[in-house]
């Protein structure tokens, strides 16, 4: 209880921590407003430069020398196809790994080894990946710079992320629906097949739809594999030529040309378009499935 | 608060604040000891030695649960009630490092033994938590999940079962034109008899219940005290409680443990109107625990 003898000396000790506090309050907010304004001032630069670029045509042409006729379509398509091969990927080897080390390790060193290595990886520059993409993939194994090979690296960047959130994931089913299960003369399996994916579906979902847009955002491993930005034709099969949209940007935003590097901006919206369009979704799925189970 | 507190008179030896020695309703079905020992033994465990680790949590637990009654383990927290429960439908095996020694046996036959079937036993022990776990699925999905991991696909056998485990558990009326609705939207005390349903649906012949009522209100808690009364006809019935009340009113057996040890175990009637062990005298006026 405050005494009213040492008023003076606690109210000053009292003023002093809330200015402290306050300061400390006042210089988190100023961070994120820098954060922001860097981001919108990005955003908006690009917005004015690509706007007037977005075009049907755009969509539909593929590169050329001009910038008038010049189009993302091989860009899109390879991105779109990289993009889906990745998750088609990813989703059985992560869900599986995850799976294995939540459900069936228990507490052991391997585990942590190995629980350790993934964090790691995930920290791994995806440059590094794209130099073992192109040593494993497209020379070893004599894919060339396909797309089979270009999804293959991407399913290695995105691989760690796609483990870390289904472990997630599978940790947040609590261990009460387990035992109910086992207790019920369910096995293992059953077991997770019938509760623990279910219930952990949401998580695992956001997490691959998280690494599916870092796997269509990622240049560096396109790059290191030999895609091309630019090509004659839109690939149509896993087997053909790689390319993607980052690396198209990339590309054109290097371009001596003023006309390209608005192209380069129309292209980063069209690319931040489909991101945005993909975590949306991550968000509704969330919301959507995850609302339903309450524990 | 400290006003309220100064009104009440300094607790005495005789003036304890915890409940006096629990009452045996006489209008509840319980059975004698003579009944009891003619019952078949359903459950035998035999010099029973349990370990989590370097942590030895049971110790030399001999004890016989007689079929079609309903035996309690009472107890203070840490004495290895829930343990030993645990131990007749291997639910520790799912625990890392538990190492059991001794035997138990279920209908004469080990039920340790390499060639047990873990999930063939625990489909004939059935088990009930304390808190009620249903599955994020819908009410008639629960009740049939036991059939369903077993391999049951005719719906129409699957519905015949869920009615009559939510008939035997007293949840039909309540439930039966909302069985596609979600179990979590069910109140507590009511999925809590949807998981007796649930475990009554895989056809055990035991069922084992850990503190089943600790989390429900008092209308919710007698609805399931009624119930067993009723599921002792046709199952064997464990229950681990806390509440000692609840323990003289449903049970025909208690079984008190102290510390990891079995202390005492008798008819509930004579154990609670004269105990033979002094601990458990203790334990029972509630002078400590």
């Amino acid at each position: 209880m405050p005494s009213n003898t040492d008023n003076s000396d606690s109210t000053r000790h009292y003023r002093r921590r809330r200015l402290v506090s306050s300061l400390f309050a006042g210089s988190c907010g100023l961070m994120t407003v820098l954060c922001v304004v860097v981001l919108g001032g990005l955003l908006v630069s690009i917005v004015a430069k690509g706007w007037s670029g977005l075009s049907w045509t755009l969509l539909t042409n593929l590169t050329s020398r001009f910038p008038e006729k010049a189009g993302i379509k091989h860009a899109l398509f390879g991105s779109v196809w990289i993009a889906g091969l990745t998750a088609l990927f990813s989703v059985p080897l992560g869900v599986g790994a995850a799976v294995y080390l939540e459900e069936y390790t228990g507490a052991s060193r391997l585990r942590r080894v190995i629980q350790l290595n993934i964090a790691n990886l995930a920290g791994v520059p995806s440059i590094v990946y794209g130099i073992l993409g192109l040593g494993l993939f497209v020379r070893a194994l004599q894919m060339g710079a396909t797309i089979l090979a270009a999804s293959l690296t991407m399913t290695l960047v995105v691989l760690p992320i796609v483990i870390l959130a289904s472990q997630e994931a599978l940790r947040s089913v609590p261990g009460s629906i387990r035992q109910a299960s086992h207790a019920l003369g369910a096995t293992r399996w059953q077991t997770i097949w019938r509760q623990v994916l279910p219930a952990s579906a949401p998580g695992i979902m956001t997490g691959v739809i998280l690494a599916v847009s870092r796997a269509l955002g990622e240049a560096a491993p396109l790059v290191a594999i030999g895609a091309a930005a630019s090509m004659s034709w839109a690939p149509m099969s896993p087997t053909e030529q790689a390319s993607g949209l980052p690396l198209l940007i990339y590309h054109w935003a290097a371009e001596p040309k003023e006309e390209f590097k608005d192209l380069a901006a129309s292209g980063i919206l069209v690319l931040l378009g489909t991101l945005l369009l993909l975590n949306a979704g991550a968000v509704f799925v969330r919301y959507r499935y995850g609302k339903r189970i309450k524990w | 608060m400290a006003d309220v507190m100064n009104t009440n008179p300094t607790p005495t030896a005789n003036d304890h604040p915890r409940a006096p020695t629990p009452k045996i309703d006489e209008n509840r079905p319980v059975r004698s000891a003579d009944e009891m020992a003619r019952s078949a033994s359903k459950v035998v465990a035999t010099a029973l030695d349990f370990y989590y680790g370097d942590k030895q949590a049971l110790f030399d637990i001999s004890l016989n649960v007689p079929e079609h009654c309903v035996t309690a383990f009472i107890g203070p927290s840490g004495c290895g009630k829930s343990t030993l429960l645990r131990c007749i439908n291997r639910m520790n095996d799912m625990i890392e490092g538990t190492r059991l020694e001794g035997e138990v046996l279920l209908d004469g036959r080990s039920i340790h033994g390499p060639k047990v079937d873990v999930v063939e036993l625990r489909k004939r022990v059935g088990m009930v938590f304390q808190k009620s776990n249903p599955f994020p699925k819908s009410i008639f999905e629960n009740v049939v999940y036991g059939p369903r991991v077993a391999g049951e696909r005719n719906k129409a056998r699957l519905y015949e079962i869920a009615e009559r485990c939510l008939e035997y558990a007293a949840l039909w009326g309540e439930v039966k034109d909302r069985l596609n609705d979600s179990a979590l939207a069910l109140s507590g005390g009511q999925q809590q008899r949807l998981c007796i349903a649930r475990a009554l649906a895989t056809d055990p012949q035991v069922l084992l219940m850990d503190e089943p009522a600790s989390a429900l209100d008092p209308a919710s808690t007698a609805r399931i005290e009624d119930l067993i009364d009723e599921l002792k006809d046709r199952y064997t019935i464990v229950i681990v409680t806390h509440n000692m009340q609840q323990a003289a009113r449903v049970s025909d057996q208690t079984a008190f443990f102290y510390q990891g040890r079995l202390v005492e175990v008798g008819a509930t009637k004579e154990l609670f109107t004269n105990p033979t062990e002094k601990q458990t005298e203790e334990y029972i006026t509630g002078r400590f625990g």
